[in-house]
């Protein structure tokens, strides 16, 4: 199925880029961007994903609708463009907001670095570095990097509440990547590259090790080019303990052309970004086509930033937003270096202007279909100066009218707790739901355990509506303690409308007395489960959607559409291990001393002496008449 | 280590634990209670004092206001429960949502062994609803709970109404980092006991309850609110638990420390704290509380609805509003801004609470006995037991000697006096249906009257059997009786007293001093007298009456009786409905082994 839909989406590229200006070496970026200025949310172009596995952010995945909106071609894109042909990289910036359905709002940050070179390849000494940052291009070539993943995230995301997020991270820190298959030594790369990367961003990464480090077999799939599918080159590891802050974001803030001077970046001041219900920020590395034939690589930086502000707590009562409440600041300019610098606002959920009242209002509208859904987003576009109006600067202003609604009911949602008490057993209850009205799909749930948790693997069940779900493949890697993780990886099929649950038991281990963390009480973190899956959209579902599509397209739902890649992560887990008194050791020690001194010092005493019965002293009368006696040689008196 | 391996000195020691045998174990037994009562003593006890670093230097200020707001919610959840005819789900539901919670329902039914006459309920239906206030970028990995129970009548309504503004007054701050559940729980214990087995998703007490949809990781610590009246004049603190459980003490210092900071009165049992520790007024007042203490958590009940949590290692404990003392009169206000605090220095516990103490009593709010000091007074009652193993006549044969008595011997009034306490323990609740057939009782009565039949039945039973099986009884017989008797009820005490101390002491006091001087030899009439006056029944029947007199509500002795036969009805509910081991306890393990004893003074 997903070998199917790739093929499709390599076409419609195809024929999309054709279309544009065939003549050019870099087409397809400039296809896309062509059609970015007209409908996108995001212009990057659906990359060919050659090895026909699942594969995520399939929210590029979308299919621009032909409702043209007054969409004038600035002349200053043209201009950056020739720019940055020449030096063969270029950057675009872009922010979405989003109005949840719970009344907070989400914004969405991100920042695109395409560069025309290959470091590994060729084999050259890359040494030139533009806007491409330097330290990461170094990592990635001296690493033999194919592809690196990390993201740092404060907070859990409210499914619930907030529906899918366009870029899911799990809580804390997590790190995959995959590796150049000519790489000899992935362990020992591994183990430097977490070192290095620890040093680049300020984070605890460098507490990655082979504990909690595996080798998925099937849930994380390149998403650049390549043709991997050999999971030795693949590691995986989260810290669901890592905590995000200020200092994580500066060195990230850094690694942007324009550093926080000037474009969008100007927003991410950390008191307001840290003042939020969620907070999440990302660097996705991946090798892409650099044109339609995709005869060389690309590089492409993509830096993401996802925050959701709380209206209640920040908002004072007032139900108002605006860029300056936000984020304490406005927008003046786009980045100088950027080739596109866009804000979206979704105003799907708002066609007449019921829920909130958006200004300053733009006519550029824009249509996408995003996780499955068709959504309307409002553009302002930065790089024209008319957007900054009188005032040189930007500050969109957004206006609640509704109330808060109630909570979503998203098609795929997953949640994670320890069911039992007391320190010795415990059962781990993962639990899938499937909202879709009528279908079934699969799903692939990847669950890495830290080794002092032993599981049980044997009271593995997965009950879908009660009975008893057999998974079509079952990839399990028992732990080795001190050394490895359990992996579990299912496929999973869903029922529709449906509840699944997957338990497993497992059995508590006593650590050593090292082994145990400063704050033990505190429990121990295992990492969040992770539940990829193809989703049948929302759009498909809808099949009465006429309105704005014309009646030959609807028959048969586009394949592009019918399905999205969605991947879900479970909160993580806080287990507490039998934990000895550790603010005792005095006592401990003395007792200890006492029970060795005492005890065993007289138990041994009185099992390895011999006893012997005293003779009673003879008079002294007796032994002078035995003297005596010895001496005349008659027997001895008793 | 020459005492033991020196035979001579050794031969000496044993001469004096033989020929001193009785005496030193009066002294032991007298010392013993002299200690115990010595406990209450001010200066033998610590100050309190708070262990937990994260709750100590941290302090926090409390800015809660919206009393009046609470008192009005109690007076809408009062008319909406009245109207509904008990939990008023969908309003509850809709202000919770209200307040930005993420509110969810659970709905469990239980029907009892039998019906409880003391709160009128047999076929149990009701409806948990809790909302989740989410804390901002925290992973949903450690929550709070609050609670407040859904009573009939007219009490707790301001627990409810408090509950709900406080939920309010949270939802607007942003310092949280554990998510905290605001819990609405029917039923009482019922009902928190179906909600924490959802949360935690086990079944130990055949409870029916729909799954919990929405869960905030593990929870830490736990308070339970009771305000039934919108003035409030002092705050009781309940802490024991179920089984005899306590939370940690750091929990008690944190209440502890608030009301110091904001001026409430605060009292433990109910009993305000005196400063006079030098007189003797001061000293019983003292002493009593204590007594209270260690009656309540004997009786290992569940005294509030905090008490179950503590089996989920999930730090607990109740509040409950008194409105008694006359000119002093606080409002709802106050005690918001107390209860902020407390949840507030919770939040910033970075671990689970356990610096502090988890076995103690108190005397009062300020001062404490902690486990090392109340023990010996426990060592020293079962010290006798050990002593009484030596006891002339004992030390001449060996256990194991093929020409001693046979094992049958022994074996036949164990097994006898066991298979009694299983009967005392499976019969009364089986044979209820049966017994209210024949006789004109209730259920309750039925079962209650039942168990006291067994029991009466049981001393009967053995020493008549004896006779039958193995013919007369020797006189290495009724030794080795004694001795195996002697050994099992030292170990049965000294394990209770290792989990719950006050169970282990109560009937320890009681137990020993009959048990160790038992013989046959003895004026029959007379000890049977003794033996039965100092029975674990009546030592619930003396506890129900000193429990009556420290609340300072004497019964009369017909009064004191029902009291009685209700103790134990809420003994064996207890049992089947949360898991409580006192009645198991008695029925299957004391008073068997109190029935050794009574065969060995019925020897022939």
């Amino acid at each position: 199925m997903a070998a199917h839909r790739c093929g499709l989406s390599l076409v419609f590229i195809l024929i999309l880029s054709s279309l544009a200006c065939p003549s050019s070496c870099d087409a397809l970026e400039k296809a896309n961007e062509n059609t970015g200025e007209k409908q996108s949310v995001s212009d990057t172009p659906r990359e060919v994903n050659t090895d026909g596995s699942i594969a995520a952010e399939d929210l590029n995945e979308r299919q621009w609708q032909s409702t043209d909106v007054e969409a004038d071609r600035s002349d200053g894109t043209k201009d950056s463009e020739s720019f940055t042909a020449a030096a063969r990289d270029q950057f675009q910036e872009e922010l979405v907001i989003r109005p949840l359905h719970s009344g907070d709002i989400y914004a969405s940050f991100q920042f695109r670095t395409l560069w025309d070179t290959d470091f590994l390849q060729e084999r050259q000494k890359v040494s030139h570095y533009r806007l491409f940052p330097k330290s990461l291009g170094q990592v990635l070539s001296k690493f033999s990097v194919r592809e690196l993943h990390i993201s740092f995230t404060q907070g859990f995301w409210r499914t619930m509440q907030w529906g899918q997020p366009f870029i899911p991270s799990p809580p804390g820190a997590e790190l995959w990547v995959w590796f150049h298959d000519t790489v000899s030594d992935v362990d020992g790369n591994w183990k430097e590259l977490t070192n290095v990367l620890s040093g680049i961003f300020c984070a605890s990464l460098n507490f990655i090790d082979l504990t909690n480090t595996v080798q998925p077999s099937a849930s994380f799939k390149p998403l650049g080019l390549g043709n991997a599918t050999d999971h030795r080159f693949l590691r995986y590891a989260t810290l669901p303990r890592e905590i995000v802050c200020t200092e994580n974001l500066t060195p990230w803030k850094k690694l942007l052309p324009c550093g926080s001077k000037a474009g969008l970046s100007v927003l991410l001041k950390s008191e307001k970004l840290f003042h939020s219900s969620f907070h999440s920020q990302a660097v996705h590395i991946r090798p892409v086509c650099q044109d339609e034939q995709c005869t060389s690589k690309a590089w492409e930086l993509r830096q993401t930033l996802n925050v959701v502000f709380d209206l209640y707590t920040s908002g004072q009562g007032k139900k108002e937003w605006s860029l300056f409440k936000m984020f304490s600041r406005t927008l003046t300019e786009a980045c100088p270096l950027a080739t596109s610098s866009k804000v979206y606002v979704d105003i799907t959920d708002n066609p007449e202007g019921e829920l909130f009242e958006l200004s300053p209002a733009t006519p550029l509208l824009s249509q996408a279909v995003v996780l499955g859904d068709r959504r309307t987003y409002s553009v302002f576009d930065l790089t024209r100066a008319e957007m900054f109006g009188q005032l040189r600067s930007l500050n969109l202003l957004l206006r609640w009218k509704g109330d808060s609604g109630d909570m979503l009911r998203p098609l795929l949602h997953a949640e994670r707790y320890v069911a039992g008490f007391g320190l010795q057993t415990g059962e781990i209850h993962t639990v899938i739901y499937n909202n879709h009205p009528y279908r079934a799909f699969p799903v692939l749930l990847m669950d890495s355990v830290p080794w002092y948790l032993q599981l049980y693997i044997h009271t593995l069940t997965v009950t879908s509506k009660s009975r008893d779900n057999k998974p079509s493949y079952i990839h399990y890697q028992p732990a080795k303690d001190r050394h490895r993780p359990h992996l579990l990886e299912m496929l999973i099929q869903l029922p529709p409308h449906s509840m699944t649950e997957v338990t497993v038991q497992f059995e508590r281990a006593l650590l050593k007395w090292t082994e145990y963390t400063p704050d033990p009480n505190h429990g121990f973190y295992v990492g969040s489960s992770v539940v990829s899956a193809l989703v049948p959209s929302m759009v498909a579902m809808n099949t009465n959607f006429t309105q704005d599509q014309p009646l030959f397209s609807s028959f048969v739902p586009v394949k592009e559409e019918s399905s999205y890649f969605v991947r879900v992560y479970t909160e993580p887990l806080l287990v507490n291990l039998p934990t000895p008194d550790f603010s005792m050791p005095y006592n401990v020690i003395c007792l200890t001393c006492t029970v060795v001194a005492v005890g065993y010092g007289s138990f041994y005493n009185l099992l390895t002496r011999t006893f012997q019965v005293d003779e009673p002293s003879l008079p002294l009368a007796k032994r002078l008449a035995n003297l005596i006696r010895r001496i005349r040689g008659v027997p001895l008196l008793a | 280590m020459g005492l033991l391996s020196d035979p001579n000195r050794r031969k000496a020691l044993t001469n004096l634990l033989t020929r001193l045998n009785a005496p030193i174990c009066m002294v032991c037994y007298l010392a013993a209670i002299v200690w115990f009562m010595g406990l209450a003593f001010e200066p033998f006890t610590l100050r309190t004092y708070m262990s937990e670093n994260a709750m100590g230097s941290t302090m926090v200020e409390e800015r809660f206001s919206s009393g009046e707001r609470a008192l009005s919610l109690a007076k809408e959840f009062d008319a909406h429960k009245r109207k509904a005819g008990g939990m008023p789900v969908e309003w509850l539901v809709k202000a919770m949502q209200a307040r930005g919670l993420e509110v969810f329902t659970q709905s469990f039914s239980r029907k009892l062994p039998f019906p409880d006459e003391n709160k009128e309920r047999y076929m149990v239906r009701g409806t948990n609803v809790y909302g989740i206030l989410r804390a901002p970028r925290a992973p949903r990995t450690e929550a709070l709970v609050i609670t407040a129970p859904c009573s009939p009548g007219n009490s707790d309504n301001q627990a409810v109404g408090l509950l709900l503004a406080l939920a309010q007054y949270f939802r607007n701050q942003i310092f949280w980092a554990k998510d905290i559940i605001f819990l609405v729980n029917e039923h009482d214990l019922i009902g928190m006991q179906a909600w924490l087995e959802g949360y935690h998703h086990t079944n130990i007490t055949g409870m029916e309850y729909s799954p919990l949809q929405g869960r905030a990781g593990s929870i830490q610590a736990a308070l339970s609110l009771e305000l039934s009246s919108d003035v409030i004049t002092s705050l009781d603190l309940i802490l024991e638990g179920l089984n005899g459980q306590l939370p940690n003490l750091d929990l008690a210092n944190l209440f502890y420390a608030f009301c110091q900071k904001l001026g409430v009165l605060c009292t433990i049992q109910g009993k305000l704290q005196r400063n006079d520790w030098d007189t003797a007024e001061g000293y019983t007042h003292a002493a009593q509380t204590m007594m209270l203490m260690v009656l309540k958590q004997a009786c290992g009940r569940s005294w509030g609805d905090h008490g179950l949590f503590l089996r989920y290692h999930i730090e607990a404990a109740s509040i409950r509003g008194i409105n008694g003392f006359r000119h002093y009169k606080m409002d709802v206000a106050t005690i918001g801004r107390l209860l902020e605090g407390m949840v507030r220095k919770l939040n910033n516990l970075l671990e689970r609470l356990h610096q502090s103490y988890f076995f103690y009593l108190l005397p009062s709010l300020s001062r404490f006995v902690s486990i090392g000091y109340y023990m010996p007074a426990f060592g020293l009652l079962a010290v006798i037991l050990l002593l009484r193993v030596s006891f002339p006549g004992l030390d001449h044969f060996t256990f194991f000697n093929p020409s001693g008595p046979g094992v049958l011997t022994v074996l036949t009034p164990v097994v006898i006096s066991h298979l009694t306490g299983v009967a005392l323990y499976l019969l009364p609740v089986h044979l209820q249906e049966m017994a209210v057939e024949h006789f004109p009782v209730s259920e309750t009565e039925a079962v209650v009257l039942t168990a006291v039949a067994i029991y009466t039945a049981g001393l009967a039973l053995p020493h008549n059997t004896q006779r039958l099986l193995s013919g007369e009884g020797t006189e290495q017989g009724w030794k080795v009786l004694k001795l195996t008797a002697l050994l099992y009820l030292a170990v049965l005490l000294g394990c209770t007293a290792l989990i719950n101390f006050s169970l282990g002491f109560v009937l320890a006091v009681t137990l020993v001093p009959i048990t160790a001087s038992m013989t046959p030899h003895m004026p029959k009439a007379l000890s049977a007298l003794a033996m039965v006056l100092l029975s674990p029944a009546f030592t619930i029947l003396y506890c129900v009456f000193i429990y009556q007199e420290l609340i300072e509500a004497p019964v009369s002795v017909g009064e004191g009786w029902m009291l009685f036969l209700s103790v134990i009805s809420q003994g064996i509910l207890d049992h089947a409905l949360y898991g409580s081991l006192v009645y198991p306890l008695l029925a299957l393990f004391i008073y068997p082994c109190w029935l050794m004893f009574w065969n060995i003074l019925f020897w022939s």
